[in-house]
C-alpha cells in the first residue's frame, strides 16, 4: 500500500504510462483495459474488505448490478442525467450494504459470505423477473456520460474516465490505510478482543469497510452501464463475484496495487481461455469456470498472500526516518499520588453454581504498583476481566477515580482510562512496532475515514506518530521503529504491549501475568521498566502468580484464594503470613 | 387461498422441507467436525438423482467419470504428500482407499448399466457412486489446508462448487431429468389426499435424522466426531485423528446428500446445476440453527420448505427471492439474540 504512495517517482511513471497507453495500443486492447479498470475497482473494494479487513463477500457483483440498474433505469427509462444516476447508484448501493452488513457483521465471520451468496442470487432473480427492468432482456439505450462539452462515448475517452476514477480510488484507499482508521481496519484480522480493548468499535468499523467496498463496486457498476450502454442480469450473478474475489486474492489481497494486477491477470487469462477452450469442448464457458475454480483452490492452498507481497519481498526496503517531534497530544488529568484511583467494592462473579470471585474489595492508589496474586484457580484472571470489562460482575461495584464503571463495555472502560496488556501477547505481527503502538493512540485522536482518505488528518497524525515514537523510546524499543512486531522475541513483545498501553495515556495500566513465559533476563528487564514507570508516576495493577517477580517489585499485594481475598499488605507482611504460606506451600510451613 | 390449497401447499412444503432437513443436517455435521462450510453439498444430491435417472434409462451414468477423475486426483495428492513426508511405503494403502474403493462402484456400474435391474439395486448403485465424492473432495481440496481459517475454507468450498458443477455439465450434459416414481400409491388421511412419494420423503427424513442422532449418542465413532467438533486439539490428544473423523463426516454427509437426491428425483426435474439452490436453501435452514444446532437446523429447514411452497403459489418466479430474503430477519434475530456470544471472533492466521 505504501509501496506506491511513498514513491513519488514510481507514481509519476505509472501516471505517465496510463496517459500514453491508449495511443500506443490498438482499440481492442483499450477496450480490454477499460474492462480491467472496471473490474479493478470492484477488486479494490475486496482488497480492503477481504485482504485487509478479513471479511469476505460473494455479493460484490450484485452491488455492481444494483448500481448499473439504478443508473440505467434513471437515464434510459426516466431520462435523467448520468451524474444524478451516479449519486442515486451510490446512495442505493450504500444503503443496501449498510442494512446487510448491519444484520450480519455481529455474527461469526462465515455468516457474511454465506448471506452474500444468498443475497447475490436473489438480486439476480429479482432483476430477471421485474417487468420495469426488462426482465432477462435488460435495459437498452443507456446514454453515454457527458461532462459539459466532453462526451465519454468513445473507447478512448471512456478509458481516461475509468483510469481517473480508478487512480483516485486507489490513492484515497492508500491514504486511508495509512491513517488512524486504516490502522484499525488493518488490525481487524486476528481477533476483535485486542482492538476493542483499545477503544475501537469493531462492529461499526466492519460495517463501514463493507459499505466502502460496496460503494467501489457501485462506482464500477455505474461506469459499466454507461460504457456498455446496456444492462442485463447475467453479469451480476454469483459467478462474476467469484472472479472478483479471485482477482483480489491473486494480486495480493493486502495491497491496493494488487487489485489492478489481479484484475489484469484474471481478465487476460479469461480472454485467452475463451480463445483456447472452444477448441477442446463445446461447453467452453463451463470449462472456463472449472479452470478458474481449480486455480483459485491452488492459489489458496499454496500462495495465500498473492503476487504483490512475493514481489515486494524482493525489492529493497526503504526505511523512512523516524517520526519527527510534534506538539504532544492532550493528556488526561490524573489524581494526586497516593489518593485512591481504582476502588473495587464487594465484587462478585458467579458462573452458574461456581463462585469465581467472592465479595472481594481492594483499593489501588495513584502512583503505586499493586500485585494481585494467588495460586492457580484463585480467581485472579476473573478479577482482571471484571476490571477491564471483558466480563460483567454479578454483584458489587468498580469505581475509577470516583466514577462507576461496573457495567460499562470494554471500549468505554478503555476510554475511561484503563489500559491493559494480554497474557498471550496480542500484537499484529505483520505491522511495524510504530504502527502497533500507534493503535494505542486511537482514543486520543479523532480523524474519521474521510479525513484519513483526504489527508486532512496530517497534523493530528504527526502528533500521534511523535507520541508513539516517544512511548517506544520510553520503553527502550526506539532504535528500530519500522521493524515488524512479529520479529521481536517474546520478552520485547510484552514490552511493546506496555508501550501500546502507555500510548493511550491511561489512568492505570493493568498487566495480565506479564512474566509468564519470560526468561530470567527478560523478567529483570520488564521489572526494571515497571519500576521506571512508577518513578514517572504511572499507576500499575499487576496480576501475576510468579511470587518472586512480584515480591521485589510491588508496593502492596492482594492475595486471593478460592475466589476470596486472603490478605492485603506490604510484601514483607504477606510473605510471612501463615495463611499465605499455607495456600502456597500446602501447610507444610 | 382456500383451506384445501393451503393444506396441499403445506404438504408440499413439508415434503420439500424434509429434503432440506437431510441436506441441512449434513451441512451442520461437516461444519462442526471440520469447520468446512461444504457448499458443493447440493451438487451431490443432484448428481445422485441424475445417476439414478441415467441407470433407469439404461445409460452409463456420468458419475463414473467424475468419480474416476476425483479418485485419480486424490490418489495423486495423497501419494505426493506421502512421498514428501518420506512415507512412500504407505502408498499401497493410499491406493486402496483413494483409488480401489472409490472405483469399486464405478466398476459395478460399468458391468451393470444397460441391464434390466431391480429398482433397489439401481438405487444402491447410484448411492454407492456418489458416496466417494465428498471424501475425495475433502482429500483433494480441504485436507492440505485443514488448519486454515473458516473464511479461507469457505472460499475454497465455493470455488469447489463451481468446479464440480462445471464437471457435472461435462459428464451429465445440459438436459434435465426426473427419475421414475419410487411408488405411485395414493392414500387419504383425514380427507386429504397424500401421495405415497411425499409420505416416503417425510418418513425417510425422520428415519435418517433419528439414525444420525443414535449414531452420535451411542457409538464410539459418533462420540469421536462430537469430540472433534468440540475441540480438535483435545480430541487429538485423546488419540482421535481429526483427518479421519473429517473423512467419516464427509462420507456420512455424502450419504445424506445421495439419499436426498434419490428422494427428490421423482418430484422435481433436476439439472446438473440444480443442486446449488437446494444446498443454499438448506443453508438458510442451517443458519437458523446457527450452523451448530441439529434440532434448530431441522426446524429451520422445514420452515424454509413451507415458505418456499407458499411463495411459489404467490409468485413462482420470485420464490427464491422470498426464501433468501428471509435470511435478513433471521440474521437480525440471531445477531440480537446471540450477537454478543458470537462476537468472540476466531484468531485468523495471517
Amino acid at each position: 500500500m505504501r509501496a506506491l504512495s511513498s514513491r513519488p517517482a514510481l507514481m509519476a511513471v505509472a501516471v505517465a504510462a496510463a496517459v500514453v497507453l491508449p495511443h500506443v495500443v490498438g482499440s481492442f486492447t483499450v477496450t480490454l483495459l477499460n474492462y480491467i479498470g472496471i473490474y479493478a475497482l470492484v477488486a479494490l473494494g475486496l482488497v480492503l474488505l477481504t485482504g485487509i479487513g478479513g471479511m469476505t463477500s460473494f455479493g460484490q457483483a450484485a452491488f455492481v448490478g444494483i448500481a448499473a440498474y439504478t443508473t440505467a433505469y434513471h437515464t434510459a427509462v426516466m431520462g435523467g442525467s448520468p451524474w444524478t444516476g451516479l449519486v442515486l447508484a451510490l446512495a442505493l448501493t450504500g444503503l443496501v450494504a449498510a442494512v446487510l452488513g448491519g444484520v450480519t457483521l455481529r455474527l461469526g465471520g462465515h455468516f457474511l459470505p454465506l448471506s452474500t451468496i444468498a443475497w447475490g442470487i436473489s438480486i439476480f432473480f429479482l432483476f430477471g423477473n421485474i417487468e420495469g427492468l426488462g426482465r432477462y432482456n435488460g435495459i437498452t439505450g443507456v446514454p453515454p456520460i457527458e461532462l459539459g462539452p466532453l462526451s465519454f462515448a468513445g473507447t478512448v475517452p471512456m478509458y481516461y474516465l475509468i483510469a481517473t476514477f480508478l487512480g483516485l480510488a486507489m490513492l484515497l484507499c492508500a491514504n486511508l490505510l495509512d491513517s488512524r482508521q486504516g490502522r484499525a481496519v488493518r488490525s481487524l484480522r486476528g481477533g476483535a478482543v485486542m482492538v476493542e480493548s483499545l477503544g475501537v468499535n469493531t462492529f461499526r468499523l466492519r460495517v463501514q469497510v463493507f459499505v466502502l467496498a460496496a460503494l467501489l463496486a457501485a462506482l464500477s457498476g455505474w461506469l459499466y452501464a454507461h460504457m456498455s450502454r446496456f444492462v442485463s442480469p447475467a453479469p451480476f450473478d454469483l459467478r462474476p463475484s467469484i472472479e472478483y474475489l479471485l482477482m483480489a486474492l491473486v494480486g495480493g489481497a493486502g495491497h491496493v496495487v494488487g487489485a489492478v494486477i489481479g484484475a489484469t491477470l484474471v481478465t487476460l487469462l479469461k480472454n485467452s481461455l475463451q480463445d483456447v477452450l472452444p477448441l477442446v469442448s463445446s461447453n467452453a464457458s463451463q470449462l472456463e469456470i472449472v479452470v478458474f475454480a481449480v486455480l483459485f483452490v491452488l492459489l489458496l492452498q499454496h500462495a495465500r498472500g498473492g503476487l504483490v507481497p512475493f514481489v515486494l519481498k524482493r525489492l529493497p526496503r526503504r526505511t523512512p526516518p523516524p517520526p519527527a517531534e510534534a506538539p504532544p497530544l492532550r493528556r488526561r488529568a490524573l489524581p494526586a499520588r497516593g489518593t485512591p484511583i481504582l476502588r473495587v467494592e464487594d465484587a462478585v462473579k458467579t458462573f452458574g453454581g461456581l463462585t469465581a470471585v467472592n465479595h472481594v474489595s481492594f483499593d489501588l492508589f495513584a502512583g503505586e504498583i499493586l500485585g494481585l496474586i494467588g495460586p492457580n484457580g484463585a480467581g485472579k484472571s476473573t478479577m482482571f476481566n471484571l476490571i477491564t470489562g471483558a466480563l460483567r460482575p454479578s454483584g458489587g461495584r468498580i469505581l475509577l477515580d470516583g466514577r462507576d464503571i461496573t457495567r460499562l463495555p470494554q471500549r468505554a472502560i478503555a476510554r475511561a482510562g484503563i489500559a491493559r496488556t494480554f497474557q498471550h501477547v496480542k500484537l499484529r505481527p505483520t505491522m511495524t512496532l510504530l504502527d502497533n503502538v500507534l493503535l494505542g493512540t486511537y482514543l486520543r485522536t479523532r480523524a474519521g475515514l474521510f479525513k484519513g482518505a483526504l489527508r486532512l488528518d496530517r497534523a493530528e497524525e504527526a502528533q500521534a506518530r511523535a507520541e508513539a515514537m516517544r512511548q517506544l523510546s520510553r520503553v527502550g524499543l526506539g532504535d528500530n521503529p519500522y521493524e515488524l512486531a512479529g520479529n521481536l522475541p517474546l520478552g520485547k513483545q510484552r514490552i511493546l504491549e506496555v508501550a501500546r498501553a502507555l500510548a493511550s495515556d491511561p489512568a492505570i495500566v493493568v498487566l495480565d501475568e506479564p512474566a509468564a513465559g519470560l526468561r530470567r533476563l527478560e523478567k529483570d528487564a520488564l521489572a526494571g521498566l515497571l519500576r521506571a514507570l512508577r518513578a514517572e508516576g504511572v499507576t500499575i495493577l499487576l496480576v501475576e502468580h510468579d511470587m518472586q517477580f512480584v515480591m521485589g517489585l510491588v508496593d502492596r499485594i492482594v492475595v486471593m484464594e478460592f475466589g476470596s481475598k486472603l490478605v492485603e499488605g506490604m510484601p514483607v507482611e504477606v510473605r510471612v503470613h501463615p495463611r499465605v504460606q499455607e495456600a502456597y506451600l500446602g501447610g507444610v510451613a | 387461498m382456500s383451506l384445501d390449497i393451503g393444506l396441499i401447499l403445506a404438504m408440499d412444503g413439508i415434503a420439500n422441507g424434509a429434503i432440506y432437513v437431510l441436506v441441512g443436517l449434513g451441512i451442520v455435521l461437516i461444519f462442526s467436525v471440520t469447520r468446512v462450510v461444504f457448499v458443493p453439498f447440493g451438487d451431490i444430491a443432484a448428481f445422485s438423482a441424475l445417476t439414478l435417472a441415467s441407470l433407469q434409462m439404461g445409460r452409463l451414468p456420468g458419475t463414473i467419470w467424475l468419480v474416476a477423475v476425483l479418485a485419480a486426483l486424490a490418489t495423486a495428492v495423497e501419494a505426493w504428500s506421502l512421498t514428501r513426508r518420506q512415507e512412500a511405503w504407505k502408498i499401497p494403502r493410499a491406493l486402496l482407499f483413494y483409488a480401489a474403493l472409490p472405483l469399486l462402484p464405478v466398476g459395478a456400474a460399468v458391468l451393470l448399466a444397460g441391464r434390466d435391474l431391480p429398482v433397489a439395486v439401481e438405487i444402491a448403485l447410484a448411492l454407492a457412486l456418489v458416496l466417494p465424492i465428498a471424501p475425495l473432495l475433502d482429500r483433494i481440496a480441504f485436507r492440505p489446508i485443514a488448519d486454515a481459517s473458516v473464511l479461507i475454507l469457505l472460499i475454497v468450498a465455493v470455488a469447489l462448487h463451481f468446479a464440480v458443477a462445471g464437471l457435472g455439465l461435462l459428464f451429465f450434459g445440459p438436459e434435465g431429468f426426473r427419475t421414475e416414481p419410487l411408488t405411485s400409491a395414493i392414500f387419504e388421511v383425514g380427507g386429504m389426499i397424500v401421495t405415497a412419494q411425499v409420505a416416503l420423503m417425510i418418513a425417510a427424513s425422520v428415519v435418517f435424522s433419528l439414525m444420525l442422532l443414535l449414531f452420535f449418542e451411542h457409538t464410539v465413532m459418533g462420540k469421536a466426531l462430537r469430540a472433534t467438533a468440540v475441540n480438535r486439539t483435545g480430541a487429538r490428544l485423546m488419540g482421535i485423528r481429526p483427518a479421519r473423523t473429517g473423512a467419516i463426516a464427509f462420507l456420512l454427509a455424502s450419504a445424506l446428500g445421495g439419499i436426498s437426491g434419490i428422494l427428490i428425483g421423482p418430484v422435481t426435474t433436476l439439472y446438473y446445476d440444480s443442486g446449488f439452490l437446494i444446498g443454499l436453501k438448506a443453508f438458510v435452514g442451517a443458519i437458523i440453527g446457527g450452523l451448530v444446532s441439529y434440532p434448530m437446523t431441522a426446524l429451520g429447514a422445514l420452515l424454509i420448505g413451507m415458505l418456499e411452497s407458499y411463495a411459489s403459489f404467490w409468485n413462482s418466479a420470485l420464490k427464491e427471492v422470498v426464501v433468501f430474503s428471509f435470511l435478513i430477519p433471521v440474521l437480525l434475530w440471531r445477531s440480537l439474540a446471540y450477537g454478543d456470544a458470537e462476537e468472540a471472533h476466531e484468531e485468523i492466521d495471517q
